[in-house]
């Protein structure tokens, strides 16, 4: 700010007032102190986000491991599982959370208890309950088919673990489970910060039910709707939990996700965490200009957040 | 004929009294509306509650029952759960040494989350350090990337300096991967303290230490405790880094006893669900206390899973 009158006074102004823009309106001690201040966050973030970073692209640099994950079925496999994860597992469990937190505006003090009922999935552990659904598909002992017998006598039920689409939904249909409470609360919080005034309005005008929606309530929530897909995309992108709970990667390999291949089967099962980084960085494409979308969203439209 | 002229003065009443009709058509719309709302209800219940139910009625199960065809327990016993409690199985030898350790990784995550958070926070946002934001543009790149891609680097960075089975190796990348979060709701949360408050203090001689200490961190008690429930509730309920880090039965988490529980053969499964929901309930009653707290936070960003 300074700068602009100093420059004229020669090199050594000017290096002060190089000094001075650093310092920003800071006098000299509290400057010093400031920056004492954020000294443990910038060695966290440098020690445990950039170098483990930067070692994972080292890591993953050689061409030649690309050759061996493309030519690995297991791994076009869980391409296919990852896009099939996304597509219905964001598309899924935000929609019925836009849909939910509709429901969950109505008054009355039992739609309130509902509501502290219904965020339990995401208030318990994962671990816990992912174990409990896995036992609850098992073919022969488990509560579904325990269930499908005594009431429709359906017997054998379905070997839910054992068939790779089978498996692929129940991963999805727990991860939908576990994570609708999330964003259902948010975009509740959301749809309370609309203003009654614009109903009013609208009410005015002759605008109820669907179209009310239609027209008042979603183009309102539009972005924050936007900023949610983005950020469950990725959040789903490193799912661990839900899939290697629920189905153990199996049948066969058959229903792993990009993380719980790189970790379990790469590293942990097959010793090479270098296929297992190389298998995890072929999902950048896609999470780079993600990650660069949202951090311009989540930049300009926090406080809409 | 006879129904003709029973309708035929009915609805020339009706035509008569539109202002009648339509109350009586916006009753049946709202009994229709609550009956459609009851079923909902009714099946958000079941939804919510099948997984927990499980996993409650296989812990009340007596060892010889699990594997069997019922979806209710035959004979109801606590037994499980004193067997986990007294540590009465080979499995459970360490529990309470476990659960030690995970209260001590959440108390530890906890602590440094607000200490590193605020104290950025302030240095950012109270004394406005120049280009502070690249600090918070760093903790939203965090913040966005997914915690499972930098497992495998982290996992070898941290075996090749001898941490793994080291507590401290856990609680750093969990401190990484909540400080972001942090850093929002304290500048968030920052704005709403005129900043005159540091300014009189400044001027009465007041170093910036002792506004932190005397002025911030008080005011923005509520703010702290919301972060520190986000923080421990991340920290107990995250498994891979502690699966990946924590492997000898000393230095593991209850989360981690639980993981190795379902991936041997000969799993007690009534035990184990009873050590499922002894590690569940301190999160959910965390949870339940600081709700109001945690829900004012959440709408900014979400909290990551």
């Amino acid at each position: 700010m300074t700068a602009s009158y100093l420059e004229v006074g020669g090199p050594a102004v000017q290096r002060q007032s190089l000094w001075r823009y650093w310092r920003g309106g800071l006098q000299g001690s509290e400057f010093i102190w400031a920056v004492a201040f954020i000294v443990p966050y910038v060695a966290v973030f440098l020690l445990f986000v950039i170098y483990p970073a930067c070692y994972g692209l080292w890591m993953g640099s050689n061409p030649a491991l690309y050759a061996e994950v493309f030519s690995d079925p297991i791994y076009l496999n869980t391409v296919v599982n990852t896009l099939i994860f996304l597509a219905f597992g964001v598309n899924v469990k935000l929609f019925l959370a836009l849909m939910l937190s509709g429901f969950f505006m109505r008054p009355g003090w039992w739609v309130k208890a509902l509501l502290m009922i219904f965020v339990l999935p995401w208030a318990i552990p994962a671990l816990p309950t992912f174990i409990s659904i896995h036992w609850m598909l098992n073919g022969e002992w488990g509560l579904i088919n325990n269930a499908l017998y005594i009431m429709f006598g359906v017997d054998p039920g379905p070997s839910w673990l054992n068939s790779r689409w089978l498996a692929l939904g129940s991963a999805i249909f727990s991860h939908v489970w576990k994570w609708t409470p999330f964003w259902t609360v948010i975009l509740l919080a959301g749809r309370m910060s609309i203003p009654q005034e614009i109903y009013d309005a609208a009410k005015v005008d002759g605008a109820t039910g669907l179209r009310r929606f239609l027209h008042v309530t979603f183009p309102l929530l539009a972005n924050l709707y936007l900023v949610l897909t983005l950020l469950a995309t990725i959040f789903l992108l490193g799912d661990f939990n839900s899939v290697y709970f629920v189905t153990g990667g199996g049948p066969a390999n058959s229903t792993h996700l990009l993380a719980t291949l790189g970790v379990v089967r790469d590293m942990l099962d097959l010793g090479k965490p270098q296929l297992g980084v190389a298998a995890v960085m072929t999902a950048l494409p896609l999470l780079i200009p993600l990650v660069i979308i949202l951090m311009r969203k989540l930049r300009t439209a926090e406080v809409q957040l | 004929m006879t129904t003709i002229t029973a309708e035929t003065p009915r609805r020339a009443a009706a035509a008569a009294r539109p202002a009648e009709r339509m109350r009586r058509a916006a009753r049946r719309w709202r009994y229709l509306t609550n009956v459609g709302a009851a079923l909902l209800s009714a099946v958000i219940l079941v939804w919510t509650l099948t997984p927990i139910y499980n996993m409650v009625m296989i812990s009340l199960e007596a060892e010889g029952d699990v594997a069997s065809t019922h979806i209710w327990p035959p004979v109801v016993s606590a037994y499980s759960f004193w067997v986990v409690v007294t540590e009465g199985h080979w499995y459970l030898e360490a529990f309470w040494h476990q659960f030690g350790n995970s209260v001590f990784l959440a108390a530890m995550v906890t602590i440094l989350t607000l200490a590193i958070g605020s104290l950025t926070s302030f240095s950012v946002g109270r004394m406005r350090i120049r280009n502070g934001w690249l600090i918070t543009n760093a903790a939203l790149l965090t913040y966005v990337i997914p915690a499972s891609f930098l497992a495998i680097p982290f996992y070898l960075i941290m075996q090749h300096y001898g941490l793994n089975n080291n507590p401290w190796s856990v609680i750093s990348v969990l401190v990484t991967f909540a400080t972001p979060y942090a850093i929002f709701i304290f500048m968030e949360y920052g704005r709403s303290i005129p900043l005159e408050l540091d300014e009189s203090a400044r001027i009465d001689g007041a170093s910036p230490l002792q506004i932190y200490f005397k002025i911030y961190l008080p005011l923005m008690a509520p703010a702290l405790v919301a972060v520190g429930t986000y923080a421990l509730l991340l920290a107990w309920n995250e498994y891979l880094y502690q699966f990946l880090l924590l492997s000898n039965d000393r230095s593991m988490t209850v989360a981690v006893a639980l993981g190795k529980f379902l991936n041997s053969d000969v799993a007690p499964w009534n035990y184990m669900m009873a050590t499922a929901i002894i590690y569940a309930i301190p999160p959910i009653a965390t949870y339940y206390l600081f709700r109001g707290r945690m829900s004012s936070g959440l709408t900014m960003g979400g909290v990551k899973g």
